[in-house]
């Protein structure tokens, strides 16, 4: 047993306990004080994959941007002191088929890969379990560089052939930029609909 | 990132000297690190809870705290921290028990675990991530929800009206905070707050703050912003002792209600020590002789062993870096007893219409700059100064792996191999003549 896979169950535990809260409790706040624990929790499993951007991503979007909302929203709809939601058996029922149905579909595919065979073509046939390549205390240059490039349409990491072919490759920004201004149109239009009525001079 | 580099030299230590295993060794640095941190966590607030109470008197022309402890009433953190802990726990009725508990352990936490990324010296690092100033940010901004959650479950309206205030307010202040951190990373080129630090080494003219004007202003706006964001005065109208009792504490009383305040001092403290980082040289001294000397020691202990002096040199850097921060602490803690409160309007006119679209336009000025400088320079450099260390400082420690041709353990010379070529490309764009 070593530390990672210990880790590995307190960070899985605390998921799936998290997701558990969130359909079990009745309270609204507290759902959402759930929902916390279980985001927060798979951001650990994207740390211990050294998967860092992705796991600081889901730190500062679904926790910090998303849930802040969630609780918002609730402070600002609540009719009473604290929300409840009664489920209905028929949701009950409709949720677990649709969840459970789900589960088997992943449990499916997740069993259907032969993953060490998986982790010899991802790592190019040098993929030897268990074995720490050696660190870098001052973590340098081996995360947001090469999501950089990639998004500006440099990947190191592959061999794209001849440099004109791979200078055609125009990367992720643009349609990144695309989506951004998408959201900025979104954002400015809800605050259009939701702004205060101007008054209009009344006719006489 | 590596998962817990932290234990580098300990690890080392542990295994080699002590003769523990690996995992019981891991478990047992991660555990020594983790105590130092809270030590250092629990450690600021204890001193500047003291330091505000000493300095607001002297600025009101009081004494002070004088009694605990001696002359200076020193002891006087000790004493509030016994009478708060004898407090009795209280849950109002009205309130959601579970969240009101959790609630200040949250905001706790969120401030606590900003140090795990915050380096304290070249090595002295719990984690140290290529991503270590978002990772910071995110992590900070988990503070905020603890505070609404402790408004909303205390089941008062003063907590309430208080918490919604202190949300909007973190959250709009959120924004000019992450434009103003990104101003210097442009400079540097680098998320990495060890790297961002290497590069300042030299005199002091190489302070990212010095780099042209627009940093130079950035600093103060987010020094502004930081101010506003760990809920400390002009920007402390959501607490409104005079309207809304407390805030969103209302309801909290003994160790609870000190809670919030601990994760106060601490999001304090890191926001200073940010500032420092990004923008005054981290734990370079700013005299470049004494830099190169500490540069010297520290590369003593490049092959992996444990060198007295290479340690010293980290101890020295952690001072240098403290004593920046303390400096801007205090600075906080002047502002607060010297200028009145803004109404919570204009706390929010300030961020939303004046630091917003500032930090927009310095963020859009350092774009520009080294492109005026090159055409400038006639294509000379992009920057004003050089910085004493390597751009690539290689890496201090390093775990020896095996050669895959003769099966012996060698050391990795230098780690950041792929990106190799992108490092001229990184050098030309950022680190200027060099």
């Amino acid at each position: 047993m070593t530390y990672e896979k210990i880790l590995f169950f307190i960070f899985a535990m605390s998921a799936c306990g998290g997701a558990l809260g969130v359909v079990l409790a009745q309270r609204v706040a507290r759902m959402a004080f759930w929902l916390i624990i279980s985001l927060g929790s798979v951001a650990g499993l994207y740390f211990m994959l050294h998967a860092d951007f992705v796991a600081a991503t889901q730190i500062i979007i679904y926790v910090g941007g998303t849930l802040v909302l969630l609780i918002f929203g609730i402070m600002l709809t609540a009719t009473g002191p604290h929300v409840k939601i009664q489920t209905s058996p028929g949701e009950l029922v409709m949720g677990a088929a649709v969840g459970l149905t789900l589960l088997f579909l992943i449990q499916g595919t997740v069993r259907s890969v032969d993953w060490n065979k998986a982790a010899m073509v991802t790592s190019g046939g040098e993929f030897q379990p268990g074995e720490g390549k050696g660190y870098n205390p001052t973590g340098q240059g081996n995360t947001i560089r090469p999501l950089g490039m990639a998004l500006l349409g440099l990947r190191p990491d592959k061999d794209l052939g001849a440099p004109e072919e791979a200078g055609l490759s125009s990367g992720y920004l643009f349609p990144f930029e695309i989506v951004s201004i998408h959201l900025l149109v979104v954002l400015v239009g809800a605050s259009y609909l939701a702004r205060a009525k101007q008054r209009t001079r009344p006719t006489v | 990132m590596n998962f817990f580099p932290i234990a580098t030299s300990i690890v080392d230590f542990l295994q080699e000297s002590v003769g523990l295993t690996n995992g019981l060794a891991m478990a047992l640095a991660a555990l020594i690190h983790g105590s130092l941190l809270v030590g250092i966590f629990m450690g600021t607030p204890v001193v500047w809870i003291w330091g505000e109470r000493k300095i607001a008197g002297r600025i009101q022309d009081r004494l002070g705290p004088t009694r605990v402890g001696g002359r200076f009433g020193w002891l006087q953190s000790v004493a509030d921290g016994i009478k708060l802990i004898q407090k009795e726990d209280l849950v109002p009725p009205a309130a959601d028990s579970m969240l009101y508990r959790m609630a200040p352990y949250m905001v706790c936490v969120a401030a606590f675990g900003t140090m795990m990324v915050l380096p304290f010296g070249e090595t002295w690092v719990a984690v140290a991530s290529d991503i270590g100033l978002y990772v910071l940010v995110a992590i900070l901004s988990l503070e905020v929800i603890g505070i609404i959650l402790a408004g909303y479950s205390s089941g008062s309206k003063w907590s309430l009206f208080g918490g919604m205030r202190e949300a909007a307010q973190m959250v709009s202040y959120e924004i000019p905070l992450s434009l103003c951190a990104i101003i210097p990373i442009t400079v540097a080129g680098s998320l990495n707050l060890v790297e961002i630090t290497q590069l300042q080494s030299g005199w002091a003219n190489n302070w990212l703050i010095f780099h042209d004007p627009f940093v130079l202003i950035t600093f103060f706006v987010y020094f502004t912003v930081a101010t506003a964001s760990c809920k400390r005065a002009p920007f402390d109208l959501a607490e409104a002792e005079s309207e809304l009792v407390g805030g969103f504490h209302t309801e909290y009383s003994g160790m609870r209600w000190s809670f919030f305040f601990m994760g106060e001092y601490a999001a304090m403290f890191v926001v200073c020590a940010v500032a420092s980082i990004l923008f005054l040289g981290g734990w370079n001294s700013g005299i470049a002789p004494l830099d190169t000397a500490l540069l010297e020691m520290r590369a003593l202990s490049a092959d992996g062993s444990f060198q007295p002096m290479s340690y010293l040199s980290n101890a020295i850097g952690m001072g240098i870096l403290i004593s920046k921060s303390w400096v801007l602490v205090f600075v906080q803690v002047w502002v607060r007893w010297t200028l009145p409160r803004l109404r919570i309007d204009q706390v929010m006119i300030t961020c939303l219409k004046y630091l917003i679209p500032m930090s927009c336009f310095l963020f859009l000025g350092t774009i520009l700059w080294p492109l005026l400088m090159y055409k400038m320079s006639d294509g000379g450099r992009t920057s004003f100064w050089a910085p004493k260390a390597d751009r690539w400082a290689k890496p201090a420690v390093l775990v020896p792996v095996e050669d895959a041709e003769t099966s012996q353990l060698i050391l990795p010379n230098s780690t950041p191999v792929d990106t190799g070529e992108l490092a001229d490309v990184d050098r030309k764009v950022a680190g200027g003549t060099r």
